[in-house]
């Protein structure tokens, strides 16, 4: 275990950590503060198992008479969580999609192509990393009235695709892919267009992953745009449909608890499951290394 | 080369591909439509346009008008909305709070994540539980983690903030969100808790991209540990530390979802921001066009901060040149 964990992360020397009484202390330190940050989400687990009537006894009760799932089933019964699920899965795998596919092209253009007035709206798009979107929620609404896109899945999206720090990113990686496997395939007689789908997106993976797994946390999690566009509950995206519903169930902690607990699971699973490459992804977007 | 120099660094980039694309794409003998660059460049500016550029401009110009929140039969009223604004005492209390609040949360944020990095990395066993343990909260919605704080960590009483200060002998019973001299305190808490695992994360692959060597050279010198820290580690940390500054700023000044789920921004608005303003004059006020002029307040605001730090980075390193 140790050996594996030393020659992949390569730390401060590579030799293989050893229990001295400073590690041991270090390691209680580092133990105690997992357990703090743990404990709030163990909290939310354990209230929402609990039988409706105990969950705010005190003294600190960690596990109350008995082990429920009652809670869960009346959440899932109500209907709404699926359908916010689904909502929220729907839009954030096609903003995902289009942001991944539509920074990529926009990127090769400015990097790899030359057409008039390039320079001008690469500089356009770079300046728009400064404008942050939640500046912009008054015009934003307004033209989603008049386009008729208040309440449809569209009027979430569009506006989470135009992400100019995104094709920044890929600017940077693109213009490191070696220009000669490009030329190959032009002496080939290839064009532009196959060029950038069979050669340059697939060695671009690492990054191209690295965008999109940014794309769907943010948009996954986003409350405020979805929150300001979308009125029907049938329509809301799950962190914006889970405060819309607390109302409803008035102080049932536990149900209020299992809805977080499945609100928060799927993200938490892909994270578990993904968690190398969703870390080197973080590291890839160049913000760390430098 | 820094993500976030936008302006100087992304212009050489461009700049350099000029002349090889240039003359590789005209000399060819059939070109198809995929050939310009155009092509591949128009589906995000349409996109761009239409959901950045238009609103920026747009908004600019409803901050002159008395238009409400269709966007139908806007007055221009000239610069009595920013006049107003600069004499509303509530855009200047929730400008404050906005700041006290990035205040009080980016130093913890900084320093907890690097606190947080320097122990992973040290000890090199277990990884899988410390990114689990202080990078899962980050990929929680802010839904989520609200409501868990306001159900269940923070009421009075019952609440595992209490508790937790119950079994230690202090005393519970603290206001955590409806007392003033605690509601913004609890609001940076539960932003620390939620989001500190991005920071960590940040500085702990910073960490492990410092060479071996350097260490190895200081440890046959007899360099204690402490040394190691103070006179390797940290100093090499140092563009990751002004890079996470200046995002954390940034981040910690667009604040919203945890006020308005938390507190609301009471008690007595003195935990409302600015963002929240702007939503309050706009969509319950209807006077979209007074908080497209707070907004663009705000926003000249946030250009200050951006626009620093390319100038403190280049001092940064005119000085690092002079040594």
């Amino acid at each position: 275990m140790s050996t594996a964990t030393t020659t992949h992360t390569g730390g401060a020397s590579g030799r293989r950590p050893r229990l001295t009484p400073g590690r041991t202390a270090l390691l209680v330190v580092a133990l105690f503060l997992v357990a703090a940050w743990l404990l709030p989400l163990v909290w939310a687990v354990a209230t929402s198992l609990k039988p409706e009537g105990e969950t705010t006894k005190t003294p600190l009760e960690w596990i109350g008479s008995k082990i429920t799932f009652e809670a869960y089933a009346k959440v899932w019964e109500s209907g709404d969580l699926l359908q916010w699920t689904v909502n929220s899965l729907f839009v954030s795998v096609v903003t995902t999609l289009l942001t991944v596919v539509l920074c990529a092209m926009a990127a090769y253009g400015f990097i790899r192509t030359d057409f008039r007035g390039r320079r001008l709206l690469y500089g356009l798009v770079l300046a728009g990393i400064m404008v942050p979107p939640q500046v912009l929620i008054a015009p934003l609404f307004t033209e989603m009235v008049q386009l008729g896109l208040v309440d449809t899945y569209w009027g979430v999206i569009l506006p989470q695709v135009a992400a100019p720090a995104m094709v920044f990113i890929l600017v940077k990686f693109f213009d490191g892919v070696p220009r000669e496997l490009e030329e190959a395939a032009f002496v080939d007689g290839a064009g532009r267009w196959r060029v950038f789908w069979t050669i340059v997106m697939p060695l671009s993976r690492p990054v191209l992953a690295a965008v999109a797994i940014f794309t769907f946390i943010s948009t996954w999690n986003n409350f405020l745009w979805p929150f300001l566009v979308t009125t029907d509950p049938n329509g809301m995206t799950l962190p914006v449909g889970l405060v819309n519903v607390q109302s409803s169930f008035g102080v049932r902690y536990a149900q209020i608890m299992a809805s977080l607990v499945i609100a928060g699971l799927p993200l938490l699973v892909v994270f578990m499951l993904f968690q190398r490459q969703i870390v080197r992804g973080i590291a890839h977007t160049g913000l760390a290394g430098q | 080369m820094t993500t976030l120099s936008p302006t100087s660094a992304p212009a050489s980039h461009a700049g350099r591909a000029t002349p090889a694309s240039g003359t590789r794409t005209t000399g060819r003998a059939r070109r198809s439509w995929t050939e310009h660059g155009l092509v591949f460049v128009a589906p995000f500016l349409v996109v761009y346009a239409l959901f950045l550029i238009w609103p920026l401009v747009s908004g600019l110009g409803m901050s002159f008008t008395d238009v409400d929140i269709t966007g139908v039969g806007g007055e221009f009223v000239g610069l009595d909305n920013y006049a107003e604004a600069f004499g509303d005492p509530a855009v200047w209390a929730s400008l404050w709070n906005t700041v006290w609040f990035t205040v009080l949360s980016t130093v913890p944020l900084v320093v907890v994540g690097l606190v947080l990095a320097l122990l992973a990395n040290e000890l090199r066993v277990v990884q899988w539980l410390w990114r689990i343990g202080w990078f899962a909260p980050f990929l929680l919605p802010s839904g989520v983690v609200c409501m868990l704080f306001l159900y269940m960590i923070y009421p009075s009483g019952f609440g595992l903030a209490d508790q937790l200060l119950a079994s230690v002998g202090l005393e519970p019973g603290i206001g955590w969100l409806t007392d003033e001299r605690y509601a913004m305190l609890s609001i940076v808490l539960t932003t620390v808790w939620w989001t500190v695992g991005f920071n960590f994360l940040l500085y702990l692959s910073a960490l492990q991209a410092i060479p071996p060597h350097l260490y190895e050279a200081a440890e046959l010198d007899g360099a204690s540990a402490w040394r190691r820290l103070w006179h390797i580690t940290l100093p090499l940390l140092n563009r990751t530390t002004g890079l996470l500054l200046v995002l954390q700023v940034l981040a910690s000044l667009k604040i919203f979802d945890q006020v308005y789920l938390l507190t609301g921004g009471g008690p007595d608005d003195s935990t409302r921001p600015i963002l929240q303003y702007v939503y309050q004059q706009g969509f319950t006020g209807y006077r979209i066009g007074y908080a497209s002029a707070v907004s663009y307040i705000f926003f000249a605001l946030i250009l200050l901060v951006s626009l620093a730090q390319p100038v403190l980075a280049r001092r940064r390193r005119a000085e690092e040149a002079a040594k």
